[in-house]
């Protein structure tokens, strides 16, 4: 008397097809909006800050191309599951026989995949602005598929744990300034207690990975410990939103 | 399944047994509370309920009766405070995740789809029910076909109008093909050509697959027309339960007079005030319910004397399903009759 269920693997395709059409939607906007921002603060730490230093070189190309991630996974997915949950609409995948962790997963890869463009374009464009050595510029690939499912992750996890919609867009807001704030200021730069924040801030490896791959001589060891971090912060994010889904669905 | 039916116990094969019709659904003493700002209301307040397989079960009532609160424990998606609910024999409250491989839902609220358009949001969904490739296609073909969808198939959900985004949500609901059909207002906003597809599609269904359809309805026509039986709830509470036809032969002794006035009554007449004590007024349209020999007696007096020149036009109608809702003391007044 019962129907099948799909596997993980099914449910992540159906599911990331099915998000893969929200970029269609509304791709060209979500591009512009991302990208035109961190090409800003490009064009604009040029002239503001001092560039002799090539820490703060890189920390502005970094930090600008994570924010690219940041303004789509945290703050735009932030507040599509803060309507979403609102309005009611999560009852429709809460009824399906799919995993939370499936769903999560494969929402967070889709909205991870609509930051490649605008991120490739910031980071490639930033190098060269900033004449830094593009021989490790493609490490931004991985930096931007890790740092977009984690921030997906935490996106998701805002907007389902929020209490209100609002405060949802809000968190999703101040997440990605956040991220914008502590990626584009070099650490050093920072007072101590700040830094301590960047220490546990998701973000903060894949800015400090991209950074290190854009020296002239990058130490590969550091790049793949960032990588490393990474790693570790998506499957908690995805953990913690696939419970906060649960929850989002089961609380209203 | 038939009013007889209903208390009946039929013999098997064997002569010896009584067997019992199989349950879909089985809800007993289920309770829920929310907290307002006036204090915990009760949204489910001590409800119990038998779903056959292969009915049309109706949850009847007013906006804000408790029915989508009532539906959505039903799904596994809220937890109940106290109570127990079996689905064919599962126990939804301890394993709510054995709902999905049962049951479909069509929520109220259609944004998750709004992005799709209604061709991929049937394929995905029947992929999200585990369907192969192949299959969800064909199921993405059929239902295309069948709800008569192909005019609008390729377009966003979000940008059709709200009986073509109710249709196609209805679709993806069909997909994967599930023993119980839980709805939510299915045929909110339809045409009456689309309405007639809907209960097409779940008539087929049930005829072929005894599929089982529990129907959340604030429309009493749309009761009275396709449900085997149907449970009128109001403040959390099933009120009454059973087919259409018996619950109306509980006041099949009342008839519905409804009248439109030309001009405001006069009031100190002694027939206007009475009628006025018990009718629902929607500005000069009244709705009174009586028994019929005092409708009779009234109309008498309304279409011979003075009242007449007030009065604009009059129909006499046999009860509702609403008018047993207000018999057993209901007291909102949306109930829709379109």
């Amino acid at each position: 008397m019962s129907g099948p269920r799909p596997s993980f693997a099914a449910a992540f395709e159906a599911v990331f097809t099915g998000q893969l059409a929200r970029a269609r939607a509304g791709a060209i906007p979500i591009f512009m909006a991302a990208t035109v921002q961190s090409v800003g603060l490009i064009v604009l730490l040029k002239g503001l800050v001092d560039t002799s230093s090539d820490v703060t070189e890189q920390s502005v190309v970094a930090g600008s191309s994570v924010t690219v991630v940041s303004f789509v996974a945290l703050n735009l997915l932030a507040q599509r599951f803060g309507a979403l949950k609102a309005s009611g609409a999560l009852d429709y995948f809460g009824a399906l026989p799919v995993s939370p962790a499936a769903l999560v997963t494969a929402t967070a890869a889709a909205w991870a995949l609509f930051t490649v463009p605008g991120s490739i374009l910031v980071a490639v464009g930033g190098a060269v602005f900033y004449g830094l050595p593009l021989g490790a510029v493609w490490v931004i690939v991985p930096v931007v598929v890790l740092a977009g499912i984690a921030l997906a992750g935490l996106g998701a996890l805002l907007g389902l744990a929020a209490p209100r919609q609002e405060i949802a867009t809000v968190a999703g807001q101040l997440g990605m300034a956040a991220v914008m704030f502590l990626g584009l200021v070099p650490a050093h730069r920072l007072p101590e207690v700040v830094q301590g924040v960047r220490a546990v801030v998701p973000s903060t490896y894949a800015v400090d990975a991209f950074a290190a791959a854009l020296k002239s001589s990058p130490r590969w060891s550091t790049v793949g410990a960032d990588l490393g971090v990474c790693v570790g912060v998506c499957v908690l994010a995805l953990a913690a939103s696939a419970w906060a889904f649960r929850r989002a669905v089961t609380s209203r | 399944m038939t009013a007889g039916e209903l208390h009946e116990v039929t013999p098997d094969v064997a002569g010896a047994v009584p067997a019992q019709p199989v349950l879909a659904y089985r809800v007993a003493g289920l309770t829920k509370a929310y907290r307002a700002k006036s204090g915990a209301v009760l949204a489910s307040a001590g409800i119990d309920l038998e779903i056959r397989a292969g009915e049309v079960f109706g949850l009847l009532g007013p906006n804000g009766a408790g029915k989508t609160t009532l539906v959505r424990q039903l799904i596994g998606l809220l937890r109940p405070d106290a109570g127990r609910i079996e689905l064919f024999g599962n126990d939804v409250v301890a394993r709510p995740r054995v709902v999905p491989d049962h049951v479909a839902y069509l929520p109220q609220d259609d944004a998750a789809l709004a992005d799709l358009t209604p061709s991929s949001a049937i394929e995905t969904t029947a992929r999200l029910r585990g369907l192969s490739k192949a299959a969800a296609r064909a199921t993405r073909d059929e239902l295309i076909e069948e709800l008569a969808l192909a005019p609008f198939a390729r377009r966003p959900i979000g940008k059709l109008s709200g009986g073509q985004r109710r249709l196609a949500s209805f679709g993806a609901t069909l997909a994967g093909d599930r023993p119980v059909l839980v709805l939510d207002e299915p045929t909110t906003g339809l045409d009456p050509n689309a309405r007639r597809a809907v209960w097409s599609a779940l008539e087929r269904r049930r005829l072929a697959n005894g599929v089982t359809v529990v129907l959340v309805t604030h429309n009493v026509l749309e009761a009275e027309t396709v449900l085997d039986r149907v449970a009128i709830i109001d403040h959390g509470r099933v009120i009454a339960s059973d087919t259409p036809g018996r619950l109306k032969a509980l006041v099949d002794r009342d008839v519905r007079l409804e009248l439109a006035w030309r001009d405001e009554p006069p009031a100190d007449d002694p027939l206007v005030a009475s009628l006025r004590a018990n009718a629902i007024e929607r500005g000069r349209r009244w709705s009174v319910r009586l028994d019929a020999d005092h409708a009779r007696a009234a109309l008498g007096q309304l279409t011979s004397g003075p009242l007449f020149e007030a009065l604009d036009d009059f129909t006499l109608t046999t009860p509702s399903l609403e008018d047993v809702y207000l018999a057993l003391g209901g007291a909102s007044d949306d109930l829709e009759r379109a």
